[in-house]
């Protein structure tokens, strides 16, 4: 697992499971298994945004981008070889 | 053969259905709640409107007493047409502006503070609303940008940082409850019930605010759906000025659609959808009869779900530890009337 990946995991275990990550798999759909909803969405982005310096564009709000521990890794990457 | 569906599945037979609702209302009145009459907060909108109109068939119209609770922010005709409607029902009513009860509670203050966090220019002069980003091209997560005007007229629209956006929420939610509040004081004062006013779309979705809007003893259109309640306002011979008036939050400076805030659709296309979605009908089906692409009904049918599932909180009660069984064995009143001591 990637570093971003660990600490995305950690922050949605700490966040919206209190700690207990309830077999929580880095592929499992927040959105599927209820985990986050559209206000857990708002508070992930501005997680992001302030701790890896990017800028969430509206278009990019898309499930593909922020619906797993692994997509939002997979973002992150992306959007930051894009500013670096 | 069956004819393909339409809006016409959600025709009902409005004689009887009124009938229905005011048997209820008593039965509620007399056997559960045992108050002598209703309070009903009046916005000049269509569901308040019915819901008053119910009332007075069920009841009388010396048993329902209406509440008109406009703010400096509410929209001009709030006012107006609630007054009008309450006078054309032959109802007892009060005025009751709440502006001075949310100056006394911070809210314009508050509400400014967190608007000036993405504007730091917003203050007298400039109006606001919060809109949704809806129903999009591409599936995508919901999200909230405010839409700021300035006195000049030039408006912006900025998606919302997480805290600004529960900041401006938690605000404007001091309307609904301040709102309540007043309803069950006159409802207190009067030995009456508070009858809440939600119609299908919000009570399904979750449109309303916890023990504001949300709360009341009774609920007489929360079965129907928003078409339906145009179609009882048409059957009860309400006022064109109430009947055709576009539905409106009535809760930003800026005129909101419920639209524009909540739901993907406007409420007509929703309720086809909604009731699709309910009684099993194709989306093929329901796109055709809505003017929607498939795909479209899919996607507000999994934003129905998602809606459902975040806002089922709304209609929990306080969750306790363990039930207490002795309260949920008991009836809803004593076998033995309590009489007060004399």
């Amino acid at each position: 697992m990637t570093q971003i990946a660990q600490e995305i995991r950690e922050f949605v275990v700490k966040n919206f499971l209190f700690g207990q990550d309830n077999g929580l798999q880095d592929t499992d759909s927040f959105l599927e298994s209820g985990i986050i909803d559209s206000t857990g969405v708002l508070e992930l982005v501005s997680h992001l945004e302030g701790r890896y310096g990017i800028k969430i564009g509206d278009d990019e709000l898309v499930p593909d981008n922020l619906d797993s521990v692994v997509a939002i890794s997979r973002f992150i990457g992306l959007k930051q070889g894009q500013t670096a | 053969m069956t004819p393909p569906f339409s809006a016409h599945n959600l025709r009902l037979d409005a004689e009887p259905e009124v009938e229905r609702i005011a048997a209820s209302m008593r039965q509620a009145l007399s056997q559960t709640l045992r108050r002598r009459g209703v309070v009903v907060g009046l916005s000049g909108g269509i569901d308040s409107s019915v819901t008053a109109a119910l009332a007075v068939r069920a009841l009388g119209k010396e048993r329902v007493f209406g509440i008109l609770m406009p703010e400096r922010e509410s929209s001009p005709d709030t006012r107006t047409l609630s007054k009008d409607f309450a006078d054309w029902l032959g109802i007892e009513s009060v005025d009751e502006d709440i502006t001075g009860l949310l100056e006394a509670a911070g809210f314009y203050t508050r509400y400014e503070a967190a608007v000036r966090t993405v504007v730091p220019d917003f203050g007298p002069g400039w109006k606001s609303k919060l809109v949704t980003s809806g129903l999009q091209e591409k599936p995508g997560f919901t999200f909230f940008s405010l839409v700021a005007q300035d006195p000049a007229g030039t408006t912006t629209r900025i998606r919302l940082p997480l805290k600004t956006y529960l900041a401006i929420l938690a605000a404007t939610n001091f309307k609904q409850r301040t709102r309540k509040m007043l309803e069950y004081y006159h409802a207190d004062r009067l030995h009456f019930a508070v009858a809440g006013t939600p119609n299908r779309l919000e009570y399904d979705q979750g449109f309303f605010v916890k023990n504001g809007d949300g709360s009341a003893d009774l609920k007489p259109i929360a079965h129907l759906y928003k078409t339906q309640v145009y179609q009882l306002a048409e059957f009860l011979g309400l006022p064109d000025s109430i009947r055709s008036r576009p539905p409106t939050t009535d809760t930003y400076s800026l005129a909101q659609g419920q639209d524009e805030f909540y739901f993907a659709l406007p409420f007509a296309q929703m309720d086809l959808c909604l009731w699709g979605k309910n009684h099993g009908v194709a989306p093929e089906e329901v796109a055709i009869a809505a003017g929607l692409k498939t795909e479209e009904v899919t996607r507000v049918w999994k934003d129905i779900d998602t809606k459902r599932a975040t806002t089922r909180y709304l209609h929990l009660p306080p969750l306790l530890v363990e039930p207490i069984a002795e309260l949920d064995a008991a009836p809803a009143e004593p076998s033995t009337p309590v009489v007060p001591r004399s």
